[in-house]
């Protein structure tokens, strides 16, 4: 039934938003649309509003990083519609200095999960009222949930007596962080084996390990 | 009369303050008495939960979720347990899910009490967090008894729940589920109908359905103001679809029905708990496939393979295939969702932990705005605010 509903939706969507999405979905009972990011408030707007979607609560904004990737990041939208009892879920991708459009206008919630985003990955949202970090500390530099800052993080805080206040060191570990490599020789490893380089077609290619 | 010019008073509620309910730095703007506005710092408790996930296997990710909302762990493993299954395709056995049913409402009663009994101390009566707390040591005895632990239970399982019950236990369950309605009587005999509790949060925080939505509310927020929504009911997961209970709304959305729903949570609560006993049926409590759930240590004495398969699940862990999910589950708070997204390693990609409670607090300064510096207090109570979850 809920299948039925969700394939109902998204061929709806595509017949009055077709210009504007990229791909739409449906995985695991759950659907989700690849948006244009000029369309983004027009399509979420559009789902609150039009009569078959009222998709009225925005549950949830995240990030999510693909250093690899270009673009680098996914901005994920979930909403959901209680008067039909479905989900959607919308994903833009965003450019390292893009910027996004806030839809704080739209729905009041989007306000802290937008500052959440900024704070974490650093993606920037045009239009918020009150961007400011949110969950890090005060003075905090950098964007935690990106891939490339370390799990331990750059600084750490601890009380000088002396100083009577509190100061930022440079992270010591007094044992290195221990990232242990789980991942099976036998299913899908991608680097090459200590020793097995040495066959000559595939030397020059991994690093080993 | 000369006229006097009032400059407002900028006052810092917390971060160490007992009606703050926890590490929470509350700025208040007040024209005398009054909230002009609010702004809730956060994060004073943000321990990277969702970065230390990305480094774990996923089911060293399980314990993560008992530190989140510290009131009600296990409704939290719920959600990260079917979000790990829904992306493996794997359903857990029968009996589990009544397992997990029973705690989930175990756990909904142990949170209820405290969100309870902590207004009821913020709005001035001390005696029924004494009565609360009794009860809260018994629900805690019971986690003590499935899991090992009194409050980081890391019971529920992708695949299933740790171990089975030891026997005894669901009696003993059954035994205090009949005492406890006494309980609610108590409370309700003593706070229901007070002129001063009644004073404090009837009109306090009035929210409609439309502001509810355009706030995100879920849980017993959204249900006072009307919207019968329940993810248990709306959206059932486990076996909630063959349970008999009932969703009780309020109508105004204001502190007092905040508190009228919870009461009358608890009640259902029972009710699901009763309904959970009588049902239980046997068999295995995790699914039998050993590439997701460990052996017994009673197999690795003996099978070389459970003991290879002991050692890859507990190093490297199960691998997921690719996908993203958003599962929900009616934590006692609200809607506590996981979004995770796997690239078809051992470890999750990315996980998003949405708490119902960061969206709550939100709209702190938009219902307290122009009430007295005590409403604040108790519309943050009825928010049933718990940090942990919060700052993740």
């Amino acid at each position: 039934m809920d299948q039925q509903a969700l394939k109902e939706l998204a061929a709806h969507l595509d017949a009055t938003l077709g210009d504007y999405l990229q791909s739409s979905n449906i995985a695991l009972g759950e659907l989700t649309l690849e948006i244009r990011i000029e369309a983004l408030e027009r399509i979420i707007k559009f789902l609150r509003d039009d009569s078959a979607c009222r998709f009225e609560m925005l549950i949830d904004i995240c990030g999510v990083d693909y250093p690899e990737r270009e673009p680098r990041f996914d901005v994920v939208y979930n909403l959901l519609s209680v008067s039909n009892n479905l989900r959607i879920r919308l994903k833009v991708g965003v450019e390292e200095e893009g910027a996004v459009p806030s839809v704080t206008a739209l729905h009041s919630t989007a306000g802290w999960f937008e500052r959440e985003v900024w704070d974490l990955f650093g993606i920037y949202f045009t239009d918020h009222p009150d961007l400011r970090r949110i969950l890090t500390d005060y003075g905090f530099e950098g964007h935690p949930l990106r891939k490339d800052f370390p799990l331990t993080g750059y600084v750490e805080v601890r009380y000088d007596d002396d100083q009577k206040r509190v100061v930022q060191e440079p992270v010591s570990l007094t044992q290195e962080f221990r990232s242990f490599d789980f991942m099976s020789p036998w299913e899908g490893a991608e680097y090459i084996l200590p020793g097995d380089d040495k066959t000559g077609e595939t030397s020059g290619e991994g690093e080993g390990s | 009369m000369s006229e006097h010019r009032i400059k407002n008073m900028t006052l810092n509620f917390g971060p160490q303050h007992p009606a703050a309910h926890g590490v929470l730095r509350l700025v208040l703007e007040m024209d005398g008495e009054v909230v002009e506005r609010a702004d809730p710092h956060v994060g004073l408790l943000h321990r990277g939960t969702e970065k230390l996930i990305e480094s774990k296997t996923y089911l060293q990710a399980v314990p993560y979720f008992d530190r989140l909302d510290y009131v009600a762990p296990m409704n939290q493993e719920h959600a990260f347990a079917l979000a790990v299954e829904n992306l493996l395709g794997i359903e857990a056995p029968l009996r589990a899910q009544y397992i997990r049913v029973l705690f989930g409402e175990i756990s909904r009663i142990g949170n209820h009490i405290l969100g309870i009994c902590s207004l009821i101390l913020d709005v001035g009566a001390f005696t029924p967090f004494f009565w609360g707390f009794e009860e809260r040591e018994m629900i805690f005895e019971f986690y003590e008894r499935a899991s090992g632990a009194r409050m980081h239970a890391a019971y529920f399982r992708p695949g299933g729940v740790a171990n089975d019950l030891p026997p005894d236990l669901l009696r003993d369950i059954g035994e205090w589920n009949k005492k406890f309605p006494k309980f609610i009587d108590n409370i309700e005999g003593l706070i229901t109908e007070n002129r001063i509790f009644k004073q404090r949060t009837v009109d306090i925080g009035p929210i409609t359905p439309a502001e509810a939505f355009d706030w995100g509310f879920t849980g017993p927020m959204l249900r006072a103001t009307g919207v019968a929504w329940d993810l248990r009911r709306n959206r059932p997961y486990e076996v909630y679809d063959e349970l008999d209970f009932a969703i009780p709304v309020g109508t105004t959305g204001d502190c007092y029905e905040r508190y009228l729903v919870r009461m009358a949570e608890m009640r259902e609560s029972v009710k699901i708990i009763d309904q959970c006993l009588a049902r239980m049926p046997d068999g295995p409590v995790k699914i039998p496939d050993s590439k997701i759930s460990p052996p017994t240590r009673n197999e690795m004495k003996s099978s070389m393979e459970a003991l290879i398969h002991h050692f890859k699940l507990h190093t490297e862990g199960y691998h997921v295939p690719a996908g993203e999910t958003y599962t929900a589950i009616e934590a006692p708070k609200g809607e506590f969702g996981v979004y995770l997204v796997s690239d078809g390693s051992n470890k999750p990609y990315r996980c998003k932990i949405r708490t119902p409670g960061f969206a709550h607090l939100q709209a702190l300064e938009y219902v307290s705005r122009g009430h007295l510096l005590a409403d604040a207090v108790a519309n943050l109570a009825t928010m049933d605010i718990v940090f942990g979850e919060i700052d993740r």
